[in-house]
C-alpha cells in the first residue's frame, strides 16, 4: 500500500520519532538514582555528568551534522573561563546564571568559526577546528592577566545555586546540578534531533548535495547546529569550572578534544545516548586504569582507540543496536497506528 | 598541547648599543641571522612532513601519527650515540633505516586496514597510535628532555660577513637541502617517482595502467617514515626531543602539508620555509604573540585555499 506522504502523516511520523521508549524512561530513572545509591561516588558521577553533555554536543555536530572536528575543547574551554571569570570578579553571582551566560558566550564563539568548517574536507575541518582551539588556548595563554596563564584561574569562589543550595564538600548539591543541566539539556537536543531540522540535518550528512538540490540550506543549517553544539559544550566546560570552582590551559587541549571523540565512538555516534554511555564506560575505565597504571594509562587508551577502529566501530558500538532497532520498530508501530 | 611551546632557541644574540651608524648593521645582520636560523629550521621541518605530504596526497589518509617515527629516529640517534658510542654521522643513516623499518611493519600491518575508512576512523586510529607511542616512550626512556651529544667541531658558531651562523643549523641545511634535491631528482627522473606522480593524481587510473599502487604506497610511507626518523634525529639538538614529541609537532607537520598543498613537494617546501622563517621571526620580534601568529596565519590560509597555497589547480 502506497500512500502520498500528506504533510498530516509527515507530520505524525515525526511525532512518532520522538516517542518516548519505555528504556530511555529507564536510562533516566536509573540515572537520578544514582543520587540516593552512590553517595560516595558523587566526584566521578559529576565528572560522568558533564563529560556526558560535552560528548552530547560532539554528537550532535559528528553524528548529526558529519562535522569531523579536533577542536571542540575550544567550547569547552570558554564556555569554563567565562564561568570561573563571571564568578571569581563576582559579576553574577548565581551559578544558573552564570551557566546560561557561558553557553551563550561558548556559543557566539561558535557562531563565528561555523563559518569556518563550511568550506573544505574533512582534513580541513579537522585542521580549522584545531587550529581554533589552539588559537584560543594561545589567547588563554597569553592574557595571563585575566585568565592566571599557566596557573590556571585561581580564587574562585561559587555562589549557592539558585541562592539556595551550597557546592558542598561531598559534592552531593554539585552533582544533582550538574544532572539536573545534562536532563534538561537533553530533552532539548532531543527535540532538536527530531524536529524538521534535524531531518535535514541527517540529510546533509548522508548527502551534502541532494540536501541542497531539495530545497535545504546547507550552510545556514550547518552554522545552527555548529552555534547550539558549541553552546552545550561551553556548558560543559561552566560545569567543570563551577564544580571545581578553577579553569585551567588544560581544557583548551589536543587531548581533550581526541579524548571526547573516544568516548562518543565508544558509545557510538548519532543517536544521542551515545556520548552518555561512552562517557560512563570512558570515566570509569580511566579511573580504574589511572589507579592501576598511574603515569602510562595513556597507552591503553591509545590501544582500544587503535583495537576500536581495526575491529570497526560498527561491531564495537553493536552491542546497542538491538536496544535502539527495538526502539525504532516500537516507535514505527506508534507512528504508523497514529498515522491509520 | 601537552607541556609548553617547542622550544626554537635563537642562535640570535642582541648587539650592545653603540654608535648610530652601526645600529642599522646590527639590525640587518640580526635579520639575516633570524633568516638563516629560520631556513635551517623550515629545512628540518620539510624533511620531517614531507613524507606525510605524500601519504596525504597519495591515499588521502589522515596520518595525525607522522611525528611518532621522527621520535623513534630521534631517540634511536640518542640510544645509539650517548649510549652505545655510535658516531654521530653513522648513527643519521641507521636513524633513517630503523623508522623507515618500523613505518614499513606497520603500514603493513595496521594501517594497511584503515585506508579505506572514513576519516574519521583514520583520525582516531592514529591519534590512538601517538597515545600509544608517547606513553610507551615515556615508559622506557623516561619523560624528560634529552639531547644527542655532538661532536664538539658542529658545536659553536662561526661568523661568515659579519652573520652569526651556527655550526650545526649550517650542517641541517646542507644535508636537507641535498635531500630535498634527492627527493626532487627521485621524483621527477626516476621511474618510480613518475609511477608515484601518477598515482598521487589519480590513483584509479594509474591502477588501470597497472601500477602496483598498493606498493607504491607501501614504499612511500617507509621512505616517509624513514625521512620522519632522520628529521627527528637531525632535530632532537634544535626541537627538543621528549616523549610529547609527536604531539607538540603534529600541528606544525600537518600546517606544512595543509599549506602547501600535497600535489608537489615544492609547495610543503616553500611552506616549510615560510613557516620556519616566520615562526622564529615571530618568536623573536613579536614574543608576545607566540604562535598565535602561526595558526591564524594557518586557518586564514585554509579558508582562503582549502587545497592548500600551491595546489595545481587541475587536480582530481
Amino acid at each position: 500500500m502506497i500512500k502520498t506522504p500528506t504533510s498530516f502523516s509527515v507530520t505524525r511520523s515525526l511525532i512518532g520519532r520522538s516517542h518516548w521508549h519505555p528504556l530511555e524512561i529507564v536510562f533516566w530513572v536509573a540515572a537520578f538514582s544514582t543520587i540516593w545509591l552512590f553517595p560516595t561516588k558523587y566526584l566521578i558521577l559529576t565528572e560522568i555528568a558533564w563529560l556526558a553533555l560535552f560528548a552530547l554536543s560532539l554528537d550532535l555536530i559528528l553524528g548529526y551534522a558529519g562535522i569531523v572536528s579536533l577542536g571542540h575543547a575550544a567550547f569547552f574551554g570558554v564556555g569554563a573561563y567565562t564561568a570561573a571569570l563571571l564568578a571569581k570578579h563576582e559579576i553574577i553571582n548565581e551559578p544558573v546564571l552564570a551557566l546560561i551566560v557561558a553557553g551563550l558566550v561558548a556559543s557566539a564563539v561558535g557562531f563565528v568559526t561555523s563559518f569556518l568548517v563550511l568550506r573544505g574536507t574533512d582534513l580541513t575541518r579537522i585542521m580549522v577546528t584545531l587550529g581554533v582551539a589552539l588559537v584560543l588556548r594561545e589567547l588563554a595563554n597569553q592574557n595571563g592577566w585575566l585568565t592566571g596563564g599557566a596557573d590556571g584561574l585561581q580564587g574562585v569562589t561559587m555562589q549557592p545555586i539558585l541562592g539556595r543550595f551550597r557546592f558542598d564538600m561531598f559534592g552531593h548539591n554539585g552533582y544533582v546540578y550538574c544532572l539536573t543541566v545534562l536532563f534538561v539539556l537533553f530533552l532539548l537536543a532531543r527535540r532538536i534531533v527530531n524536529s524538521p531540522f534535524g531531518l535535514s540535518l541527517q540529510s546533509i550528512k548522508n548527502n551534502p548535495l541532494r540536501a541542497s538540490a531539495i530545497g535545504i540550506n546547507v550552510n545556514l543549517r550547518l552554522v545552527a547546529i555548529y552555534t547550539i553544539a558549541a553552546g552545550y559544550a561551553g556548558i560543559a566546560g561552566a560545569l567543570l569550572a563551577q564544580t571545581q570552582a578553577f579553569a585551567s590551559l588544560a581544557y583548551f587541549d589536543f587531548e581533550r578534544s581526541a579524548d571526547l571523540l573516544m568516548v562518543l565512538v565508544i558509545g557510538g555516534t548519532g543517536y544521542l545516548y551515545g556520548g552518555l554511555i561512552g562517557a560512563i564506560v570512558f570515566k570509569f575505565m580511566q579511573d580504574y586504569l589511572s589507579v592501576w597504571t598511574p603515569q602510562y594509562w595513556p597507552f591503553w587508551i591509545g590501544l582500544l582507540l587503535v583495537l576500536i577502529v581495526l575491529v570497526g566501530r560498527e561491531r564495537i558500538t553493536g552491542w546497542t543496536r538491538p536496544i535502539r532497532e527495538l526502539a525504532s520498530k516500537l516507535d514505527w508501530r506508534a507512528a504508523r497506528k497514529d498515522g491509520a | 598541547m601537552r607541556g609548553d611551546e617547542p622550544r626554537i632557541p635563537l642562535s640570535v644574540k642582541a648587539g650592545a648599543e653603540s654608535a648610530a651608524g652601526q645600529v642599522w648593521g646590527e639590525l640587518i645582520d640580526i635579520m639575516l641571522t633570524i633568516l638563516f636560523d629560520g631556513v635551517a629550521y623550515g629545512m628540518l621541518l620539510f624533511v620531517l612532513a614531507c613524507g606525510l605530504a605524500v601519504t596525504l596526497g597519495l591515499m588521502n589518509f589522515v596520518n595525525l601519527a607522522h611525528g611518532a617515527f621522527a621520535m623513534a629516529g630521534g631517540y634511536c640517534t640518542v640510544i645509539l650515540v650517548n649510549r652505545m658510542g655510535v658516531p654521530f654521522f653513522a648513527a643519521l643513516p641507521i636513524a633513517f633505516v630503523v623508522s623507515a623499518l618500523i613505518g614499513l611493519i606497520l603500514e603493513r600491518t595496521l594501517y594497511v586496514h584503515v585506508y579505506r575508512k572514513p576519516h574519521l576512523d583514520q583520525v582516531l586510529f592514529t591519534i590512538g597510535l601517538v597515545f600509544m607511542s608517547v606513553a610507551a616512550v615515556d615508559y622506557v626512556m623516561g619523560s624528560s628532555q634529552v639531547f644527542v651529544q655532538l661532536p664538539s667541531w658542529l658545536q659553536g658558531q662561526d661568523v661568515i660577513f659579519g652573520v652569526g651562523v651556527g655550526r650545526y643549523r649550517l650542517l641541517i641545511i646542507v644535508i636537507c637541502g641535498l635531500l630535498t634535491l634527492g627527493l626532487q631528482l627521485i621524483l621527477t627522473k626516476t621511474r618510480f617517482g613518475s609511477r608515484l606522480r601518477a598515482a598521487v593524481d589519480d590513483a584509479r587510473v594509474a591502477r588501470g595502467l597497472g601500477i602496483n599502487v598498493n606498493w607504491v604506497f607501501a614504499v612511500t610511507f617507509a621512505f616517509g617514515s624513514g625521512l620522519a626518523g632522520l628529521g627527528g634525529a637531525l632535530g632532537a639538538e634544535i626541537l627538543g626531543l621528549d616523549p610529547s614529541f609527536p604531539l607538540k609537532f603534529m600541528i606544525y607537520f600537518l600546517i606544512v602539508v595543509t599549506v602547501g598543498g600535497t600535489s608537489s613537494i615544492t609547495g610543503p617546501f616553500v611552506a616549510a620555509l615560510l613557516l620556519g622563517i616566520g615562526d622564529v621571526a615571530g618568536k623573536y620580534y613579536l614574543p608576545a604573540f607566540g604562535a598565535f601568529v602561526i595558526y591564524t596565519i594557518m586557518i586564514v590560509v585554509l579558508i582562503w585555499r582549502p587545497q592548500g597555497l600551491f595546489a595545481r589547480p587541475a587536480g582530481r
